[in-house]
């Protein structure tokens, strides 16, 4: 049984790590974009955040330096990504239960974190470990753990209950949406009971990753706790094949995309690969694009099929 | 109540609209439009529209497809269309805007945060054919299903939809009932884009099966292309208009006013929409006196394209769309000007500040700006000597979506509106939360069937409700008011809807430009310059 755990566990998280990085690494290999920024940029210069203006604003813009404010973009950023402010403020109803949900989800992450350091450090130095640090740690996970466990089922619940009963969700949602909240509900659900129903002298979650770390195949674990662990394994392979990724998706949304103002430059690497994107060869099927997969973007752009003709 | 909508019903076969709306049904508005019944009933498409082109999503008809004659056209038409999808998400075809299209098809949590924002979709009465979400659900269910060759497991995650020629005839109507005002997107907790998802929509049908509105396409790019500007106006006319022009503001403010063609070496090369020397030569009338006032060395260019900032390729097309920008970069470098500035045209704007800074490249990229930019730093620089005290109206300002969301020029025209009008007052809400005018992404100029019908009561509708309660204190028609729309499409909104409505007769209710309120109020003209006359 604990071999099984061991490859769910190392396999979900090599699928999760995988999948993610080859999601963003798709997104990011994606050739850069007409502009299509949105105001307020949050990075440009504060006075003008506060309206949400650009350097457009300013009487030759193209002559003066410009400063990347992180921090005005940090300030946007943190709260969104903690608290989702935007959902916060344009559907309140969604945030109450969107919220715990996804609040949920980083403070358990933050949980896996813990448990993982407590197994490495009770590894490299137990004596450390078996002290007031040890407890300490132990006590911050547990209590993390359950926050995060409660606060995510509460808010799958919410949401789920949302998607069935607002005539305005139940349209657009298919079944793959409710067997998502479904997956996190069983998954974290049997989870949380292999936990509480285990007895006094099965496996510590500690104890199980020391196990995965060390390979330790006499571990006992019991049939409900790896049933558990084996769930939500596959939960964390499965979020980044679905548009559950968004966390992946939402940064390039808000810095590839909303918050992209950066200047083409004579010279710019923008203008380099501008330039190559321009030979591009396209097959657009109209006739007056004119493509016939042989001329390029520019060759296109550059020819008025129109010059001189009369009106 | 009405049944509410299916995605499925887009693939109805009959051609029966999908939905239909009673003044009844629409948002409410203030007084004095604030009674359903006593609203313009609207126009019924004739029997020879439905029987001929493809009309079976609404109550209008924007682009006049032809109904196919046989089941093999129709499976023709499919197939281009798939096709063109498959296109779509290809970087050799749309390098332009694939990363973007392809994270809104992928990330969309369908939350319907972006629903409320949206003025269609409020306007309407909350018909779900309108809802923001309702389109690009269909063209992510396409995407899955014909683009990544989804099966049954992707249908059962990303949900399904039936492929043929009424649902594709209905998408391309649906491409045309979105402003493409990004309003949606602002609000998008994840960053989704429904105009975006219109927009590249509008590029399929355009690129692969030449389906576009004609008003942006053979009366427009194509015009443009031909001879010069989409007004149909060659460089001569032009300069005939100008000249006439010149001599008119000469008449109405004592200020001689000679505009200057083809300066090379001038430090500002101003381009206007062509527009608005036919429909409101008071425009750059206003424009070459305040130019010329304060001392900047400036110029028109008489080059095709040169004199029309136009460029309705933003709205449906890629091809069209960097053609005209590069005819207007060209105009720029023959005349060897210092930079561009353009006139008082929203999409104008953001088409040759924005999206064409990643088309021109090398001398073709010169420096663009705002003509907001550059009239605040004469105003507020006190380079014209201004009586703020001829401006003593009230003056609301609209902010066109395509100057301010999406090119972040909000200050510059409220500073110089600030200052000059005693009487300013903003709609709620303003800046890059502004609602659009209902006009925009080309509805301002498409006016086929009874698609006007459709824009006033529907797409334009929320505008009018924030101009009725911005001068709700002074409705009384013995009080001028004046809405500043600094965009040439948004004024031609406010043209139609102040006429459609009425409301300049019954409570002097009156548009126009930015430079108009400033001349009106330069010392050095003579008084009276805005003409309360409806025009």
């Amino acid at each position: 049984m604990s071999v099984l755990v061991y490859l769910a566990l190392g396999a979900g998280t090599a699928v999760f790590a995988v999948a993610t990085a080859a999601r963003a690494w798709m997104y990011a290999r994606a050739p850069i974009h007409l502009r299509w920024e949105l105001y307020p940029v949050p990075h440009e210069d504060p006075e003008k955040v506060k309206h949400g203006g650009s350097y457009f604003e300013d009487k030759d813009w193209w002559t003066r330096t410009r400063h990347y404010n992180l921090a005005g973009e940090l300030r946007v950023m943190v709260p969104e990504m903690l608290f989702l402010k935007a959902l916060r403020e344009f559907n309140r109803k969604l945030w109450y239960r969107s919220f715990p949900f996804h609040f949920g989800l980083y403070i358990l992450a933050g949980t896996c974190g813990l448990v993982f350091v407590a197994a490495v450090a009770g590894l490299a130095a137990p004596a450390l470990m078996a002290g007031p640090l040890g407890t300490i740690l132990q006590w911050v996970y547990t209590v993390s753990g359950v926050a995060g466990m409660a606060l995510a089922m509460v808010g799958a619940v919410g949401l789920l209950h949302r998607r069935l009963t607002d005539a305005d969700l139940k349209t657009y949602t298919t079944a793959g949406d409710v067997f998502n909240l479904l997956f996190f509900l069983v998954a974290f659900g049997v989870l949380t009971a292999g936990i509480l129903l285990k007895s006094p002298g099965d496996p510590s979650v500690v104890a199980l990753v020391q196990g995965l770390l060390t390979f330790d195949r006499t571990l006992q674990v019991p049939g409900l706790l790896a049933a558990g662990i084996v769930l939500c394994a596959l939960l964390a392979a499965y979020i980044p094949l679905t548009h559950m990724s968004h966390f992946v998706g939402k940064y390039f949304t808000y810095h590839d995309v909303r918050w992209n103002d950066q200047v083409n430059l004579r010279g710019s690497a923008i203008e380099a690969k501008l330039t190559e994107y321009l030979t591009y060869r396209p097959n657009w099927s109209a006739a007056h694009v004119g493509a016939d997969g042989k001329r390029t973007w520019a060759d296109i752009a550059t020819t008025n099929p129109w010059e001189g003709a009369k009106k | 109540m009405k049944d509410r909508i299916k995605l499925t019903d887009m693939s109805r076969q009959d051609r029966k609209p999908l939905t239909h709306l009673e003044n009844e049904d629409l948002m409410p508005l203030p007084y004095p439009l604030d009674s359903p019944e006593k609203d313009h009933a609207w126009a019924i498409l004739s029997e020879k529209v439905t029987g001929s082109v493809e009309c079976g999503l609404d109550d209008t008809c924007a682009i006049n497809i032809p109904q196919p004659k046989t089941k093999e056209e129709e499976d023709e038409l499919v197939r281009k269309f798939l096709a063109g999808l498959d296109k779509l998400f290809t970087r050799e075809n749309n390098w332009t805007f694939l990363q973007p299209l392809v994270l809104s098809m992928e990330h969309c949590a369908k939350c319907q945060t972006c629903s409320q924002a949206c003025h269609i979709f409020e306007a309407s009465g909350n018909d779900e054919l309108y809802r923001p979400t309702f389109r690009s659900e269909l063209v992510r269910r396409l995407y899955f299903k014909s683009v990544k060759h989804g099966g049954a497991l992707s249908a059962w995650q990303h949900g399904d939809i039936e492929i043929n020629w009424p649902l594709v005839a209905r998408l391309a109507e649906l491409a045309y009932r979105c402003n493409l005002c990004r309003r949606c997107a602002q609000t998008c907790p994840i960053g989704a884009d429904n105009g975006l998802v219109a927009h590249e929509l509008r590029k399929l049908f355009s690129q692969e099966l030449g389906i576009n509105a004609k008003e942006c396409h053979d009366n427009g790019s194509v015009l443009q292309l031909k001879v010069g500007s989409s007004t149909g106006m060659s460089s001569l006319v032009v300069k005939d208009n100008i000249e006439f022009i010149d001599e008119d503001m000469m008449e109405r403010t004592g200020i001689k006013v000679e505009t200057p063609w083809d300066v090379e070496g001038a430090d500002v090369l101003l381009i206007h929409n062509a527009g608005e020397i036919l429909a409101w030569p008071e425009n750059p009338g206003a424009f070459a006196l305040i130019l010329s006032a304060a001392g900047i060395k400036w110029t028109l260019s008489s080059e095709l394209a040169g004199y029309d900032s136009i460029n309705y390729g933003l709205w449906y097309d890629d091809a069209q769309f960097a053609r005209v920008a590069i005819k207007h970069a060209q105009a720029a470098k023959k005349l060897g000007v210092k930079k561009i500035v353009l006139g008082e045209c929203g999409h104008a704007h953001k088409a040759l500040s924005v999206i064409a800074d990643r088309i021109l490249t090398g001398d073709l990229n010169i420096p663009r700006e705002s003509s907001m930019t550059l009239l605040r730093d004469i105003v507020m620089n006190g380079r014209l000597t201004l009586d703020p005290s001829r401006n003593a109206f009230p003056v609301t300002l609209h902010d066109p979506c395509n100057l301010v969301r999406l090119m972040g020029v909000v200050e510059p025209q409220r500073e110089i509106v600030r200052k000059i009008c005693p009487e300013f007052r903003e709609m709620e809400p303003h800046g890059v939360d502004n609602y659009c005018c209902g006009g925009g992404s080309g509805f301002a100029i498409m006016s086929g069937n009874n698609f006007q019908d459709w824009r006033f009561h529907v797409s334009g509708r929320k505008k009018m409700e924030q101009v009725l309660n911005a001068f709700a204190d002074c409705m009384d028609p013995s009080i001028n008011k004046y809405i500043c729309a600094p965009c040439s499409n948004c004024k031609g909104q406010f043209r139609d809807m102040l006429a459609y409505y009425d409301l300049w007769n019954k409570n002097r209710i009156l548009y126009g430009g930015l430079v108009e309120l400033i001349v009106n109020c330069m010392v050095d003209a003579k008084p009276g310059f805005i003409d309360w006359e409806w025009h």
